[in-house]
């Protein structure tokens, strides 16, 4: 009986993930001018900047011309951007009009809405490295080395700044509050992570700075699992992507759980 | 029977050190129709976000159906249904997608929610707002939006928190009568208003509360039987320059044909007919000053 009770409560909390998963692809479906046209305009802009008129005069990086050195960096910096905002953007509105009530009243696990809101951010950071790949393929021939590992890096990727995104929006207060992490955090990560550069051409001191930016690792896994080539071992970082999803995810459920920034 | 809703000494300290709630003991039966009534600050809405999880309590038990909301959480939470004060919806949403969402996270597959959506559309008179984003909706039919959605998932236990407030009356009328066949049909409802004549016509059984207690509570029939005095409005048929002595009542003048009388509950009101009577004066219509539940209630609350 306990059993089956169980049984009958993963059902109704599969039906509501798929609820929220569903409900956070319409929305940026839905406003698809303001969620996937940008990120073509604005990589297309860096690859015509920095990969034809300036990599033109650059020599190749690691053996590769630098317009495709950086073509994983600038998809990745895409899919962080994007699925940071889907999810910030999204759970927020929801906390600042009210509506997160509609869930919180309910018999959902926090673990659960936090699932489906994460998965929403990944779908969107999905759906944007197909356009920009697409946008690329204008420029230079995209090459998937290893089309499995690109997936999963494009997806753990996805997913820790879809939890960072959510964590940010649990303590915002203000719309204001949401562009803070970006302008502050993630804009010069992303820039610092090895997306124009190989760490190697850095001063030992730098490169050991670079060495604690989470970003560094998925952009080199992805450049990996793209073209075969990486400032970093593979193995290790897949471990630090893994562990920063796996903090952020137990991060994330804690603070639903107790409500911070939802209940009083 | 197990009570549709229990709390027991309920207890809410903000972080503000505000003591919200101070210790409720509360039992509603099942297919109640209970009214939760206080001033404003009394702490029902606390009380009622604390049932609805959207609360965390400092000390004490709830108790929905049995189901503690803390260790059976899910079950607990699976019986309410809540249409709280203030609108609550994505206002760029459906309307009937709103309720869709709404039953999703109970568990309702997407092709049963839409005709449990429907109907509760009809019902309420919005299947023809249903491609309606919320937020073009007027303000009756976005409570009327916050009906449906609390209804979607067929609760057990409805909690409605001021459901009324800025609708009106004609639109009042029809969600009330909506609200007592939903509580013939066996739905347990707990509502919490302002307008206290609503209570007593619809509620069987009252709770008063102020500053976080419950200071009286039974069923509504036995509570309204305490009350002590009862005002009463006169319309005479001749201008009157001062109001009339009539012996063991209080009378003051309102306007020249408007007469108030102060009724203790011993006495009867024959008594002021004969007295206006043997003084030429005829009456042409009689009403309570206030309805007999807000007269106990202001004499409780003590204002």
């Amino acid at each position: 009986m306990a059993r089956l009770r169980s049984l009958l409560l993963m059902d109704t909390e599969v039906v509501a993930f798929r609820t929220i998963f569903t409900k956070e692809i319409v929305r940026f479906m839905r406003i698809w001018i303001q969620t996937l046209v940008p990120p073509a305009i604005t990589m297309g802009l860096y690859f015509i900047i920095f990969g034809e008129l300036l990599g033109k005069n650059l020599p190749p990086v690691n053996g590769i011309s630098f317009m495709d050195y950086i073509v994983p960096g600038i998809i990745l910096m895409a899919v962080i951007t994007n699925a940071y905002g889907n999810v910030v953007a999204s759970f927020f509105s929801t906390k600042h009009q009210h509506y997160v009530e509609e869930m919180i009243i309910a018999p959902i696990r926090p673990s659960i809405i936090v699932a489906g809101y994460v998965s929403g951010g990944i779908a969107r950071g999905i759906v944007v490295a197909f356009i920009v790949g697409i946008v690329a393929m204008a420029f230079t021939e995209v090459k998937v080395e290893q089309p499995w590992l690109a997936g999963l890096v494009l997806v753990l990727t996805a997913s820790l700044f879809s939890l960072g995104g959510f964590i940010n929006a649990v303590f915002s207060k203000t719309f204001d509050d949401i562009s803070i992490i970006p302008t502050f955090v993630l804009t010069p990560l992303t820039y610092l992570g090895g997306v124009f550069y190989s760490v190697e051409i850095l001063p030992a001191l730098w490169r050991d700075v670079s060495a604690l930016n989470p970003i560094l690792y998925m952009v080199n896994a992805f450049r990996y699992a793209l073209l075969g080539t990486t400032d970093v071992d593979l193995g290790l970082s897949l471990a630090v992507i893994l562990a920063f999803n796996g903090v952020f995810a137990v991060i994330a459920v804690g603070l639903l759980r107790k409500g911070v920034g939802i209940k009083s | 029977m197990v009570p549709a809703l229990k709390l027991a000494g309920l207890k809410k300290v903000y972080r503000n050190r505000v003591e919200a709630v101070r210790g409720i003991d509360l039992e509603v039966a099942q297919g109640d129709f209970f009214a939760l009534l206080g001033p404003n600050g009394a702490g029902k809405s606390t009380a009622i976000g604390i049932i609805c999880s959207l609360i965390n309590k400092t000390s004490g038990t709830v108790q929905v159906f049995g189901h503690d909301i803390d260790t059976e959480w899910a079950a607990a939470r699976a019986c309410i249904g809540l249409v709280p004060q203030e609108f609550n919806f994505n206002v760029w949403e459906p309307v009937e997608e709103i309720l869709i969402n709404q039953a999703g996270y109970y568990g309702i597959p997407r092709r049963v929610a839409r005709g449990r959506a429907e109907e509760a559309l009809v019902e309420l008179g919005l299947w023809d707002k249903r491609r309606a984003v919320a937020r073009s909706l007027s303000g009756g039919m976005k409570r009327r939006l916050m009906i449906a959605r609390a209804l979607v998932h067929r609760p057990r236990l409805l909690i409605l928190d001021e459901p009324t407030a800025g609708v009106d009356i004609e639109i009042r009328r029809s969600m009330w009568n909506f609200m007592r066949e939903t509580n013939r049909q066996g739905t347990t409802i707990i509502l919490t208003t302002h307008y206290l004549e609503e209570a007593e016509n619809v509620c069987r059984r009252v709770a008063i509360i102020d500053r976080g207690v419950i200071i009286e509570q039974g069923d509504m029939a036995t509570l309204l039987r305490k009350l002590h005095r009862e005002t009463f409005v006169l319309s005479v048929d001749q201008a009157l320059g001062m109001a009339p002595e009539l012996e063991g009542y209080a009378t003051r003048l309102v306007d020249a044909h408007t007469l108030e009388v102060e009724v203790e509950s011993e006495r009867d009101i024959n008594a002021i007919f004969r007295g206006l009577d043997a003084m030429g004066i005829r009456v042409q219509t009689l009403r309570n000053k206030a309805n007999r539940l807000e007269e106990l209630f202001l004499g409780l609350v003590g204002k």
